[in-house]
Protein backbone atom coordinates (compact mmCIF):
# COMPACT_ATOMS: atom_id res chain seq x y z
CA UNK A 1 0.00 0.00 0.00
CA UNK A 2 2.77 2.42 0.96
CA UNK A 3 4.82 1.87 -1.81
CA UNK A 4 2.22 3.16 -4.33
CA UNK A 5 2.93 5.71 -2.67
CA UNK A 6 5.75 8.28 -3.84
CA UNK A 7 5.26 10.83 -1.88
CA UNK A 8 3.17 11.22 1.59
CA UNK A 9 2.43 14.01 3.97
CA UNK A 10 1.14 13.97 7.53
CA UNK A 11 0.15 16.82 9.41
CA UNK A 12 1.84 19.09 7.51
CA UNK A 13 1.97 22.81 9.26
CA UNK A 14 3.40 25.87 8.24
CA UNK A 15 2.89 29.25 10.02
CA UNK A 16 4.48 32.97 9.63
CA UNK A 17 4.32 34.12 12.63
CA UNK A 18 1.80 33.10 14.02
CA UNK A 19 -0.52 33.09 10.66
CA UNK A 20 -0.96 29.26 9.67
CA UNK A 21 -0.68 29.76 5.78
CA UNK A 22 -0.59 25.59 5.66
CA UNK A 23 -2.70 24.21 8.82
CA UNK A 24 -2.11 20.41 9.03
CA UNK A 25 -1.68 18.70 5.52
CA UNK A 26 -2.12 15.03 4.62
CA UNK A 27 -1.15 14.63 1.00
CA UNK A 28 -0.86 11.23 -0.48
CA UNK A 29 0.75 11.25 -4.16
CA UNK A 30 0.53 7.86 -6.11
CA UNK A 31 3.00 6.99 -7.91
CA UNK A 32 2.72 7.34 -11.87
CA UNK A 33 -0.03 9.68 -11.56
CA UNK A 34 -0.57 13.46 -12.66
CA UNK A 35 -1.93 14.98 -9.02
CA UNK A 36 -3.36 18.29 -9.25
CA UNK A 37 -3.20 20.73 -6.41
CA UNK A 38 -5.91 23.50 -6.77
CA UNK A 39 -6.94 26.22 -4.70
CA UNK A 40 -8.06 29.80 -4.98
CA UNK A 41 -5.23 32.33 -4.37
CA UNK A 42 -3.12 32.45 -1.43
CA UNK A 43 -4.96 28.85 -0.20
CA UNK A 44 -1.43 27.96 0.31
CA UNK A 45 -0.40 26.01 -2.77
CA UNK A 46 3.47 27.32 -3.05
CA UNK A 47 3.84 27.11 0.40
CA UNK A 48 3.22 23.58 0.22
CA UNK A 49 5.71 23.23 -2.66
CA UNK A 50 7.89 24.86 -0.84
CA UNK A 51 7.81 22.65 2.15
CA UNK A 52 8.23 19.61 -0.29
CA UNK A 53 11.35 20.97 -1.73
CA UNK A 54 12.58 22.32 1.91
CA UNK A 55 12.86 25.79 1.01
CA UNK A 56 11.01 26.57 3.87
CA UNK A 57 10.67 23.99 7.24
CA UNK A 58 7.30 22.90 8.40
CA UNK A 59 6.41 23.97 11.83
CA UNK A 60 5.15 20.90 12.43
CA UNK A 61 4.54 17.66 10.11
CA UNK A 62 6.68 15.13 8.41
CA UNK A 63 7.35 14.49 4.29
CA UNK A 64 7.97 10.94 3.11
CA UNK A 65 9.39 10.53 0.10
CA UNK A 66 10.09 7.36 -1.61
CA UNK A 67 9.26 5.98 2.07
CA UNK A 68 12.38 7.72 3.39
CA UNK A 69 11.60 10.59 5.29
CA UNK A 70 13.15 13.73 4.03
CA UNK A 71 11.88 16.29 6.37
CA UNK A 72 15.23 17.32 7.79
CA UNK A 73 17.06 16.96 4.19
CA UNK A 74 18.46 20.69 2.52
CA UNK A 75 17.02 21.45 -0.89
CA UNK A 76 19.88 20.40 -2.67
CA UNK A 77 19.89 17.14 -1.43
CA UNK A 78 16.12 16.46 -1.63
CA UNK A 79 16.71 17.47 -5.40
CA UNK A 80 19.22 15.26 -5.88
CA UNK A 81 17.25 12.80 -4.58
CA UNK A 82 14.86 13.35 -7.73
CA UNK A 83 12.12 15.46 -6.27
CA UNK A 84 12.69 18.23 -8.81
CA UNK A 85 10.32 21.33 -9.08
CA UNK A 86 9.71 24.88 -11.42
CA UNK A 87 8.98 28.06 -9.79
CA UNK A 88 6.08 29.96 -10.06
CA UNK A 89 7.34 32.83 -11.37
CA UNK A 90 9.59 32.44 -13.83
CA UNK A 91 13.44 30.90 -13.13
CA UNK A 92 15.45 30.80 -16.01
CA UNK A 93 19.14 31.97 -16.02
CA UNK A 94 18.71 35.29 -17.92
CA UNK A 95 21.91 35.47 -19.23
CA UNK A 96 23.20 31.85 -19.92
CA UNK A 97 21.50 30.12 -23.37
CA UNK A 98 18.40 28.24 -23.86
CA UNK A 99 20.82 25.50 -24.18
CA UNK A 100 23.14 26.40 -21.17
CA UNK A 101 19.85 26.74 -19.36
CA UNK A 102 19.25 22.95 -19.94
CA UNK A 103 22.65 21.75 -19.27
CA UNK A 104 23.02 23.05 -16.35
CA UNK A 105 20.46 20.33 -15.12
CA UNK A 106 22.03 17.87 -16.74
CA UNK A 107 25.87 18.78 -16.07
CA UNK A 108 25.41 17.34 -12.18
CA UNK A 109 25.24 13.90 -13.53
CA UNK A 110 28.56 14.10 -15.45
CA UNK A 111 30.54 14.58 -11.96
CA UNK A 112 33.13 17.10 -13.04
CA UNK A 113 30.85 20.63 -11.89
CA UNK A 114 33.95 20.67 -9.90
CA UNK A 115 36.50 20.64 -12.51
CA UNK A 116 37.30 24.53 -12.94
CA UNK A 117 40.73 23.35 -14.72
CA UNK A 118 38.82 21.54 -17.55
CA UNK A 119 37.66 23.24 -20.84
CA UNK A 120 33.57 24.40 -21.49
CA UNK A 121 34.10 22.41 -23.85
CA UNK A 122 34.13 18.91 -22.23
CA UNK A 123 30.25 19.69 -21.83
CA UNK A 124 29.63 18.94 -25.00
CA UNK A 125 28.86 15.45 -25.09
CA UNK A 126 25.22 17.00 -23.06
CA UNK A 127 24.52 18.98 -26.26
CA UNK A 128 22.64 16.21 -27.85
CA UNK A 129 20.61 15.29 -25.29
CA UNK A 130 19.76 19.07 -24.27
CA UNK A 131 18.67 19.78 -27.84
CA UNK A 132 16.18 17.00 -27.77
CA UNK A 133 15.04 17.97 -24.40
CA UNK A 134 14.41 21.77 -26.42
CA UNK A 135 12.83 20.20 -29.51
CA UNK A 136 10.30 18.53 -26.58
CA UNK A 137 9.15 22.17 -25.92
CA UNK A 138 9.71 23.19 -29.19
CA UNK A 139 12.96 25.64 -28.49
CA UNK A 140 15.37 23.83 -30.28
CA UNK A 141 15.56 26.81 -32.69
CA UNK A 142 16.23 29.06 -30.14
CA UNK A 143 19.10 27.09 -28.80
CA UNK A 144 21.82 29.60 -29.22
CA UNK A 145 19.51 32.62 -27.60
CA UNK A 146 19.99 34.09 -24.40
CA UNK A 147 17.46 33.11 -21.85
CA UNK A 148 16.49 36.62 -20.73
CA UNK A 149 15.39 37.85 -24.82
CA UNK A 150 13.12 34.51 -25.19
CA UNK A 151 9.08 36.16 -24.50
CA UNK A 152 7.07 34.87 -21.30
CA UNK A 153 6.12 31.56 -22.41
CA UNK A 154 9.11 30.39 -23.97
CA UNK A 155 10.73 31.12 -20.82
CA UNK A 156 8.10 28.77 -18.68
CA UNK A 157 8.75 26.39 -21.84
CA UNK A 158 12.27 26.54 -21.32
CA UNK A 159 11.93 25.98 -17.16
CA UNK A 160 10.15 22.82 -17.58
CA UNK A 161 12.65 21.65 -19.96
CA UNK A 162 15.29 22.51 -17.31
CA UNK A 163 13.36 20.88 -14.91
CA UNK A 164 13.30 17.63 -17.38
CA UNK A 165 16.72 17.69 -17.17
CA UNK A 166 17.34 17.55 -13.87
CA UNK A 167 15.78 14.20 -13.91
CA UNK A 168 12.67 14.15 -11.32
CA UNK A 169 10.84 11.44 -10.21
CA UNK A 170 8.93 13.44 -8.54
CA UNK A 171 8.14 16.52 -11.11
CA UNK A 172 6.67 19.02 -9.02
CA UNK A 173 5.42 22.05 -11.65
CA UNK A 174 3.76 25.40 -9.51
CA UNK A 175 1.44 26.93 -12.58
CA UNK A 176 2.94 25.36 -15.43
CA UNK A 177 1.01 27.81 -17.80
CA UNK A 178 -0.12 30.74 -16.14
CA UNK A 179 0.02 33.45 -18.60
CA UNK A 180 0.24 31.64 -21.69
CA UNK A 181 -1.92 31.89 -24.47
CA UNK A 182 -3.66 28.89 -26.28
CA UNK A 183 -1.32 27.00 -28.26
CA UNK A 184 1.46 27.01 -25.42
CA UNK A 185 -1.21 25.68 -23.07
CA UNK A 186 -2.28 22.80 -25.45
CA UNK A 187 1.42 22.54 -25.72
CA UNK A 188 2.46 22.00 -22.25
CA UNK A 189 -0.57 20.06 -21.46
CA UNK A 190 0.64 17.33 -23.97
CA UNK A 191 4.31 17.80 -22.91
CA UNK A 192 2.98 17.00 -18.68
CA UNK A 193 1.39 13.67 -20.00
CA UNK A 194 4.31 12.51 -21.79
CA UNK A 195 6.70 13.28 -18.91
CA UNK A 196 4.25 11.40 -16.61
CA UNK A 197 4.40 8.46 -18.52
CA UNK A 198 7.70 7.81 -16.98
CA UNK A 199 7.78 9.68 -13.76
CA UNK A 200 4.89 11.12 -11.37
CA UNK A 201 3.91 15.05 -11.39
CA UNK A 202 2.30 17.12 -8.74
CA UNK A 203 1.09 19.97 -9.95
CA UNK A 204 -0.57 23.36 -9.37
CA UNK A 205 -2.68 24.57 -11.85
CA UNK A 206 -5.60 27.34 -11.92
CA UNK A 207 -6.39 26.19 -15.74
CA UNK A 208 -9.76 23.72 -15.14
CA UNK A 209 -9.42 22.82 -18.90
CA UNK A 210 -5.96 21.57 -18.20
CA UNK A 211 -7.06 19.81 -14.99
CA UNK A 212 -10.21 18.23 -16.02
CA UNK A 213 -8.01 16.25 -19.17
CA UNK A 214 -5.03 15.88 -17.85
CA UNK A 215 -4.91 15.10 -13.81
CA UNK A 216 -5.61 11.77 -12.56
CA UNK A 217 -6.03 13.00 -9.03
CA UNK A 218 -7.30 16.64 -7.67
CA UNK A 219 -6.46 17.72 -3.95
CA UNK A 220 -8.64 21.00 -3.15
CA UNK A 221 -6.87 23.04 -0.84
CA UNK A 222 -8.40 25.98 0.80
CA UNK A 223 -6.96 28.67 3.57
CA UNK A 224 -3.86 25.74 4.27
CA UNK A 225 -6.45 22.75 4.57
CA UNK A 226 -7.41 20.29 2.33
CA UNK A 227 -10.75 20.02 1.39
CA UNK A 228 -11.39 17.43 -0.84
CA UNK A 229 -9.37 14.47 -2.33
CA UNK A 230 -9.91 11.97 -5.52
CA UNK A 231 -10.81 12.45 -9.02
CA UNK A 232 -11.94 15.41 -10.72
CA UNK A 233 -15.11 14.08 -11.14
CA UNK A 234 -16.17 13.15 -7.73
CA UNK A 235 -13.94 16.24 -6.44
CA UNK A 236 -16.29 18.59 -8.79
CA UNK A 237 -19.21 17.45 -7.23
CA UNK A 238 -18.23 17.78 -3.51
CA UNK A 239 -20.57 20.30 -2.12
CA UNK A 240 -17.53 21.71 0.28
CA UNK A 241 -15.66 22.34 -2.94
CA UNK A 242 -18.91 24.14 -4.76
CA UNK A 243 -19.49 26.36 -2.50
CA UNK A 244 -16.03 27.19 -0.54
CA UNK A 245 -13.80 27.18 -3.53
CA UNK A 246 -16.03 28.00 -6.53
CA UNK A 247 -17.83 30.46 -4.89
CA UNK A 248 -15.17 32.67 -5.22
CA UNK A 249 -14.96 31.65 -8.72
CA UNK A 250 -18.34 30.32 -9.88
CA UNK A 251 -17.06 29.75 -13.65
CA UNK A 252 -13.98 27.62 -12.58
CA UNK A 253 -15.55 24.28 -12.88
CA UNK A 254 -16.92 24.79 -15.81
CA UNK A 255 -13.89 24.81 -17.83
CA UNK A 256 -13.32 28.32 -18.78
CA UNK A 257 -10.09 29.42 -17.34
CA UNK A 258 -9.07 31.82 -14.81
CA UNK B 1 42.32 39.33 -37.20
CA UNK B 2 39.85 41.16 -34.82
CA UNK B 3 41.15 44.72 -33.48
CA UNK B 4 40.61 43.13 -29.65
CA UNK B 5 43.16 40.44 -31.09
CA UNK B 6 45.52 43.24 -32.60
CA UNK B 7 45.16 45.33 -29.42
CA UNK B 8 45.82 42.64 -26.98
CA UNK B 9 49.09 41.29 -29.24
CA UNK B 10 50.61 44.59 -28.93
CA UNK B 11 50.17 44.93 -25.57
CA UNK B 12 51.80 41.25 -25.07
CA UNK B 13 54.56 42.93 -26.96
CA UNK B 14 54.66 45.82 -24.83
CA UNK B 15 54.88 44.01 -21.70
CA UNK B 16 57.79 41.90 -22.70
CA UNK B 17 59.59 45.01 -24.14
CA UNK B 18 58.90 47.09 -21.68
CA UNK B 19 61.84 46.82 -19.23
CA UNK B 20 64.25 46.35 -22.24
CA UNK B 21 63.05 50.18 -23.59
CA UNK B 22 63.78 51.25 -20.01
CA UNK B 23 60.28 51.40 -18.21
CA UNK B 24 61.18 51.27 -14.76
CA UNK B 25 60.80 47.39 -13.87
CA UNK B 26 59.42 47.82 -10.33
CA UNK B 27 57.04 49.61 -10.70
CA UNK B 28 55.68 47.35 -13.84
CA UNK B 29 55.80 44.89 -11.22
CA UNK B 30 54.37 46.28 -9.09
CA UNK B 31 51.22 47.18 -11.72
CA UNK B 32 51.42 43.57 -12.12
CA UNK B 33 51.00 42.16 -8.85
CA UNK B 34 47.90 44.72 -8.49
CA UNK B 35 46.68 43.62 -11.41
CA UNK B 36 46.56 39.89 -10.35
CA UNK B 37 45.28 41.27 -6.94
CA UNK B 38 42.62 42.44 -8.84
CA UNK B 39 41.78 40.00 -10.94
CA UNK B 40 41.34 37.28 -8.28
CA UNK B 41 39.37 39.57 -6.47
CA UNK B 42 37.24 40.07 -10.05
CA UNK B 43 36.93 35.94 -10.06
CA UNK B 44 34.91 36.50 -6.56
CA UNK B 45 32.88 39.58 -7.35
CA UNK B 46 32.53 39.51 -11.08
CA UNK B 47 32.30 35.74 -11.61
CA UNK B 48 30.42 34.66 -9.07
CA UNK B 49 28.50 37.74 -7.67
CA UNK B 50 30.48 38.16 -4.25
CA UNK B 51 31.82 40.98 -2.63
CA UNK B 52 34.38 40.52 -0.44
CA UNK B 53 35.83 43.48 1.31
CA UNK B 54 38.55 42.44 3.34
CA UNK B 55 40.74 40.90 0.44
CA UNK B 56 43.83 42.39 1.71
CA UNK B 57 43.38 39.63 4.24
CA UNK B 58 44.78 37.31 1.87
CA UNK B 59 46.95 39.44 -0.16
CA UNK B 60 49.19 40.70 3.66
CA UNK B 61 48.86 37.51 5.01
CA UNK B 62 50.84 35.47 2.03
CA UNK B 63 53.03 38.63 1.69
CA UNK B 64 53.95 37.98 5.66
CA UNK B 65 54.32 34.59 5.63
CA UNK B 66 56.70 34.81 2.57
CA UNK B 67 58.38 37.05 3.87
CA UNK B 68 59.08 36.02 7.11
CA UNK B 69 59.80 32.68 5.80
CA UNK B 70 62.89 34.22 3.46
CA UNK B 71 64.25 36.46 6.43
CA UNK B 72 63.57 34.38 9.56
CA UNK B 73 64.04 30.91 8.10
CA UNK B 74 65.88 31.36 5.23
CA UNK B 75 63.76 29.49 3.18
CA UNK B 76 64.22 29.42 -0.67
CA UNK B 77 62.12 32.11 -2.81
CA UNK B 78 59.69 29.33 -4.25
CA UNK B 79 59.00 27.31 -1.22
CA UNK B 80 58.18 30.67 0.53
CA UNK B 81 56.49 31.64 -2.39
CA UNK B 82 54.35 27.97 -2.20
CA UNK B 83 54.08 28.56 1.95
CA UNK B 84 52.40 32.16 1.30
CA UNK B 85 49.78 31.03 -0.70
CA UNK B 86 49.12 28.07 1.18
CA UNK B 87 49.09 30.24 3.73
CA UNK B 88 46.41 32.55 1.79
CA UNK B 89 44.41 29.58 0.65
CA UNK B 90 43.63 28.22 4.55
CA UNK B 91 42.73 31.79 5.04
CA UNK B 92 40.18 31.66 2.74
CA UNK B 93 39.03 27.78 3.49
CA UNK B 94 38.57 29.39 7.14
CA UNK B 95 37.34 33.37 6.31
CA UNK B 96 35.13 31.68 3.21
CA UNK B 97 33.62 28.97 5.51
CA UNK B 98 31.90 31.50 7.92
CA UNK B 99 31.17 34.65 5.63
CA UNK B 100 29.49 32.63 2.63
CA UNK B 101 26.44 31.69 4.95
CA UNK B 102 25.34 35.13 4.21
CA UNK B 103 24.11 37.22 1.43
CA UNK B 104 24.85 40.50 0.15
CA UNK B 105 26.05 43.02 2.72
CA UNK B 106 26.38 40.80 5.32
CA UNK B 107 29.26 38.37 3.37
CA UNK B 108 30.68 41.94 2.89
CA UNK B 109 30.70 42.57 6.16
CA UNK B 110 31.67 39.50 7.61
CA UNK B 111 34.55 39.14 5.47
CA UNK B 112 36.17 42.65 6.50
CA UNK B 113 35.66 41.93 10.19
CA UNK B 114 37.71 38.70 9.71
CA UNK B 115 40.40 40.25 7.52
CA UNK B 116 40.26 43.31 10.54
CA UNK B 117 41.08 41.05 12.65
CA UNK B 118 43.70 39.13 10.26
CA UNK B 119 45.34 42.80 10.58
CA UNK B 120 45.13 43.47 14.41
CA UNK B 121 47.21 39.63 14.34
CA UNK B 122 49.85 41.25 12.06
CA UNK B 123 49.91 44.08 14.09
CA UNK B 124 50.75 42.15 17.44
CA UNK B 125 52.39 39.24 16.63
CA UNK B 126 56.47 38.77 16.96
CA UNK B 127 56.65 37.80 13.67
CA UNK B 128 55.67 40.42 11.71
CA UNK B 129 57.65 43.35 13.13
CA UNK B 130 54.62 44.95 14.25
CA UNK B 131 54.24 49.04 12.79
CA UNK B 132 57.96 48.33 11.25
CA UNK B 133 57.30 45.48 8.86
CA UNK B 134 59.73 43.34 7.52
CA UNK B 135 62.17 44.46 5.91
CA UNK B 136 65.02 43.48 3.04
CA UNK B 137 63.22 40.39 2.02
CA UNK B 138 66.20 38.40 -0.45
CA UNK B 139 64.69 37.26 -4.09
CA UNK B 140 66.74 34.76 -4.41
CA UNK B 141 66.62 32.73 -7.09
CA UNK B 142 64.50 30.17 -8.81
CA UNK B 143 65.01 26.80 -7.73
CA UNK B 144 68.24 27.71 -7.61
CA UNK B 145 68.53 28.25 -11.53
CA UNK B 146 67.44 31.73 -11.97
CA UNK B 147 69.34 34.61 -9.88
CA UNK B 148 66.12 37.20 -8.91
CA UNK B 149 68.29 40.12 -7.93
CA UNK B 150 68.20 41.79 -11.23
CA UNK B 151 64.97 44.13 -11.39
CA UNK B 152 64.64 42.57 -15.43
CA UNK B 153 65.23 39.00 -14.48
CA UNK B 154 62.15 39.28 -11.05
CA UNK B 155 60.05 41.36 -13.87
CA UNK B 156 60.12 38.24 -16.33
CA UNK B 157 59.02 36.02 -13.33
CA UNK B 158 56.30 37.98 -12.38
CA UNK B 159 55.33 38.86 -16.08
CA UNK B 160 54.79 34.83 -16.29
CA UNK B 161 53.16 34.61 -13.04
CA UNK B 162 50.46 37.44 -14.35
CA UNK B 163 50.19 35.82 -17.41
CA UNK B 164 49.54 32.20 -15.96
CA UNK B 165 47.33 33.28 -13.02
CA UNK B 166 45.11 35.79 -16.29
CA UNK B 167 45.05 32.20 -18.17
CA UNK B 168 44.21 30.13 -15.15
CA UNK B 169 41.27 32.83 -14.73
CA UNK B 170 39.86 32.74 -17.76
CA UNK B 171 40.13 28.52 -17.77
CA UNK B 172 38.01 28.88 -14.35
CA UNK B 173 35.18 30.85 -15.53
CA UNK B 174 35.34 28.50 -19.22
CA UNK B 175 34.78 25.58 -17.29
CA UNK B 176 32.23 22.92 -16.08
CA UNK B 177 32.79 24.95 -12.50
CA UNK B 178 32.47 28.05 -13.95
CA UNK B 179 29.48 27.52 -15.11
CA UNK B 180 27.73 26.70 -12.23
CA UNK B 181 29.14 29.93 -10.62
CA UNK B 182 27.15 31.69 -13.50
CA UNK B 183 24.49 30.02 -12.96
CA UNK B 184 24.38 30.56 -9.09
CA UNK B 185 25.16 34.07 -9.98
CA UNK B 186 22.29 34.32 -11.69
CA UNK B 187 19.82 32.72 -9.87
CA UNK B 188 20.28 30.75 -6.37
CA UNK B 189 17.60 29.22 -5.67
CA UNK B 190 17.20 27.95 -9.02
CA UNK B 191 20.40 26.25 -8.79
CA UNK B 192 19.38 24.77 -5.69
CA UNK B 193 16.60 23.43 -7.25
CA UNK B 194 18.45 21.66 -9.73
CA UNK B 195 20.34 19.97 -7.03
CA UNK B 196 23.47 22.07 -6.83
CA UNK B 197 24.83 22.31 -3.28
CA UNK B 198 25.93 25.90 -3.66
CA UNK B 199 27.81 26.83 -0.75
CA UNK B 200 30.41 24.17 -1.74
CA UNK B 201 30.47 26.03 -5.29
CA UNK B 202 30.60 29.63 -3.02
CA UNK B 203 33.29 28.18 -0.75
CA UNK B 204 35.91 27.01 -3.76
CA UNK B 205 35.53 29.90 -5.82
CA UNK B 206 36.39 31.87 -2.61
CA UNK B 207 39.38 29.75 -1.45
CA UNK B 208 40.75 30.21 -5.79
CA UNK B 209 40.40 33.96 -4.98
CA UNK B 210 42.07 33.71 -1.94
CA UNK B 211 44.74 31.67 -3.11
CA UNK B 212 45.55 33.76 -6.36
CA UNK B 213 45.34 37.15 -4.11
CA UNK B 214 48.06 35.71 -1.89
CA UNK B 215 50.03 34.47 -4.92
CA UNK B 216 50.29 38.54 -5.87
CA UNK B 217 51.09 39.21 -2.08
CA UNK B 218 53.90 37.32 -1.57
CA UNK B 219 55.06 38.58 -5.01
CA UNK B 220 54.86 42.05 -4.58
CA UNK B 221 56.59 41.33 -1.08
CA UNK B 222 59.61 39.99 -2.80
CA UNK B 223 59.83 42.61 -6.00
CA UNK B 224 59.37 45.74 -3.01
CA UNK B 225 61.53 43.70 -0.81
CA UNK B 226 59.91 44.86 2.16
CA UNK B 227 55.60 43.50 3.98
CA UNK B 228 54.33 46.80 5.87
CA UNK B 229 50.92 46.77 7.50
CA UNK B 230 49.10 48.86 4.66
CA UNK B 231 49.41 45.37 2.72
CA UNK B 232 47.38 43.65 4.70
CA UNK B 233 44.57 46.75 5.86
CA UNK B 234 41.51 47.91 4.78
CA UNK B 235 42.47 50.55 2.82
CA UNK B 236 43.91 47.49 0.57
CA UNK B 237 40.89 46.18 0.36
CA UNK B 238 39.11 49.26 -0.81
CA UNK B 239 41.62 49.49 -3.16
CA UNK B 240 41.58 46.31 -4.85
CA UNK B 241 37.56 47.07 -4.93
CA UNK B 242 38.11 50.48 -6.59
CA UNK B 243 40.43 49.01 -9.66
CA UNK B 244 37.92 45.97 -10.03
CA UNK B 245 34.90 48.22 -10.70
CA UNK B 246 36.71 50.96 -12.31
CA UNK B 247 38.31 48.70 -15.23
CA UNK B 248 34.79 46.70 -15.10
CA UNK B 249 33.42 43.33 -13.59
CA UNK B 250 33.04 40.60 -15.14
CA UNK B 251 35.21 41.16 -17.71
CA UNK B 252 38.76 39.85 -17.80
CA UNK B 253 40.55 42.79 -18.36
CA UNK B 254 38.86 45.28 -16.79
CA UNK B 255 40.96 44.64 -13.82
CA UNK B 256 43.69 44.55 -15.09
CA UNK B 257 42.65 48.22 -17.10
CA UNK B 258 42.36 48.97 -13.45
CA UNK B 259 44.89 48.24 -11.42
CA UNK B 260 47.05 49.76 -14.21
CA UNK B 261 45.21 53.34 -13.65
CA UNK B 262 45.08 53.43 -9.98
CA UNK B 263 48.49 51.94 -9.65
CA UNK B 264 49.96 54.55 -11.96
CA UNK B 265 48.02 57.65 -10.50
CA UNK B 266 49.29 56.94 -7.12
CA UNK B 267 52.83 56.39 -8.78
CA UNK B 268 53.11 59.99 -10.55
CA UNK B 269 50.75 62.07 -9.26
CA UNK B 270 51.91 61.13 -5.52
CA UNK B 271 55.60 63.04 -6.10
CA UNK B 272 53.59 65.84 -7.50
CA UNK B 273 50.60 66.94 -5.17
CA UNK B 274 51.44 64.49 -2.19
CA UNK B 275 48.75 63.30 0.32
CA UNK B 276 46.26 64.47 -1.99
CA UNK B 277 46.79 61.60 -4.70
CA UNK B 278 44.28 60.02 -2.77
CA UNK B 279 41.26 62.70 -3.42
CA UNK B 280 42.20 62.24 -6.92
CA UNK B 281 41.59 58.88 -7.01
CA UNK B 282 38.34 59.06 -5.31
CA UNK B 283 37.30 62.10 -7.70
CA UNK B 284 38.55 59.59 -10.72
CA UNK B 285 36.25 56.89 -9.02
CA UNK B 286 33.63 58.92 -8.69
CA UNK B 287 33.54 60.29 -12.18
CA UNK B 288 33.61 56.48 -13.82
CA UNK B 289 31.15 54.85 -11.31
CA UNK B 290 28.41 58.09 -12.60
CA UNK B 291 29.44 57.93 -16.32
CA UNK B 292 30.70 54.50 -16.53
CA UNK B 293 28.55 52.09 -14.54
CA UNK B 294 30.36 48.93 -16.44
CA UNK B 295 33.52 50.50 -15.69
CA UNK B 296 35.90 51.41 -18.70
CA UNK B 297 36.73 47.67 -20.27
CA UNK B 298 32.71 47.14 -19.78
CA UNK B 299 31.58 50.28 -21.37
CA UNK B 300 34.15 49.31 -24.36
CA UNK B 301 32.76 46.22 -25.00
CA UNK B 302 29.00 47.25 -24.44
CA UNK B 303 29.86 50.02 -27.31
CA UNK B 304 31.50 47.26 -29.21
CA UNK B 305 28.28 44.82 -29.23
CA UNK B 306 25.76 47.92 -30.08
CA UNK B 307 27.56 48.16 -33.19
N1 LIG C 1 7.37 33.86 3.25
C1 LIG C 1 6.12 34.21 3.67
N2 LIG C 1 5.95 35.00 4.75
C2 LIG C 1 4.72 35.35 5.16
N3 LIG C 1 3.59 34.93 4.59
C3 LIG C 1 3.68 34.14 3.51
C4 LIG C 1 4.95 33.74 2.99
N4 LIG C 1 4.75 32.94 1.91
C5 LIG C 1 3.41 32.86 1.76
N5 LIG C 1 2.76 33.58 2.71
C6 LIG C 1 1.31 33.69 2.87
O1 LIG C 1 0.78 32.39 2.93
C7 LIG C 1 -0.44 32.30 2.21
C8 LIG C 1 -0.33 31.23 1.18
O2 LIG C 1 0.54 31.65 0.15
P1 LIG C 1 0.88 30.75 -1.10
O3 LIG C 1 1.85 31.50 -1.93
O4 LIG C 1 1.26 29.41 -0.65
O5 LIG C 1 -0.51 30.68 -1.85
P2 LIG C 1 -0.89 29.99 -3.23
O6 LIG C 1 -1.93 29.00 -2.95
O7 LIG C 1 0.31 29.54 -3.94
O8 LIG C 1 -1.54 31.23 -4.00
P3 LIG C 1 -1.48 31.64 -5.55
O9 LIG C 1 -2.56 30.91 -6.24
O10 LIG C 1 -1.75 33.12 -5.53
O11 LIG C 1 -0.12 31.33 -6.05
C9 LIG C 1 -0.69 33.68 1.63
O12 LIG C 1 -1.58 34.36 2.45
C10 LIG C 1 0.66 34.34 1.66
O13 LIG C 1 0.53 35.72 1.85
MG1 LIG D 1 1.29 30.02 -5.62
Amino acid sequence: MADELILETRGLVKEFRGFVAVGGVDLAVRRGEIHALIGPNGAGKTTVFNLLTKVLSPTAGRILYAGEDITGLKPAAVARRGLVRSFQMSAVFPHLTVLENVRIALQRELGTSFHFWQPESSLGVLDQRARELLAEVGLEPYARMVAVELPYGRKRALEIATTLAAGPRLLLLDEPTQGMGHEDVDRVAALIQLAARERTVLMVEHNMNVVARIADTITVLQRGLVIASGPYAQVARDPQVVEAYMGADADALGGVPA
Amino acid sequence: MRPATVALGIALAAAFAAPLIGVYPVFLMKLLCFAMFACAFNLLLGFTGMLSFGHAAFFGAAAYATGWLVTARGWGTLPAILAGVAAAAALGAAIGALAIRRRGIYFAMITMALAQLVYFVCLQAPFTGGENGLQGLPRGSLAGLLPLKSDVAMYYVVLAAFLGVYALIRRIVHSPFGQVLKAIRENESRAVSLGYEIERYKLVAFVLSATLAGLAGSLKALVLGFVTLSDVLQANSGEVILMTLLGGTGTFLGPVVGAGLVVTLEEYLSDVVGGWVTVIIGAVFVACVLLFRRGLVGELAALRSRR
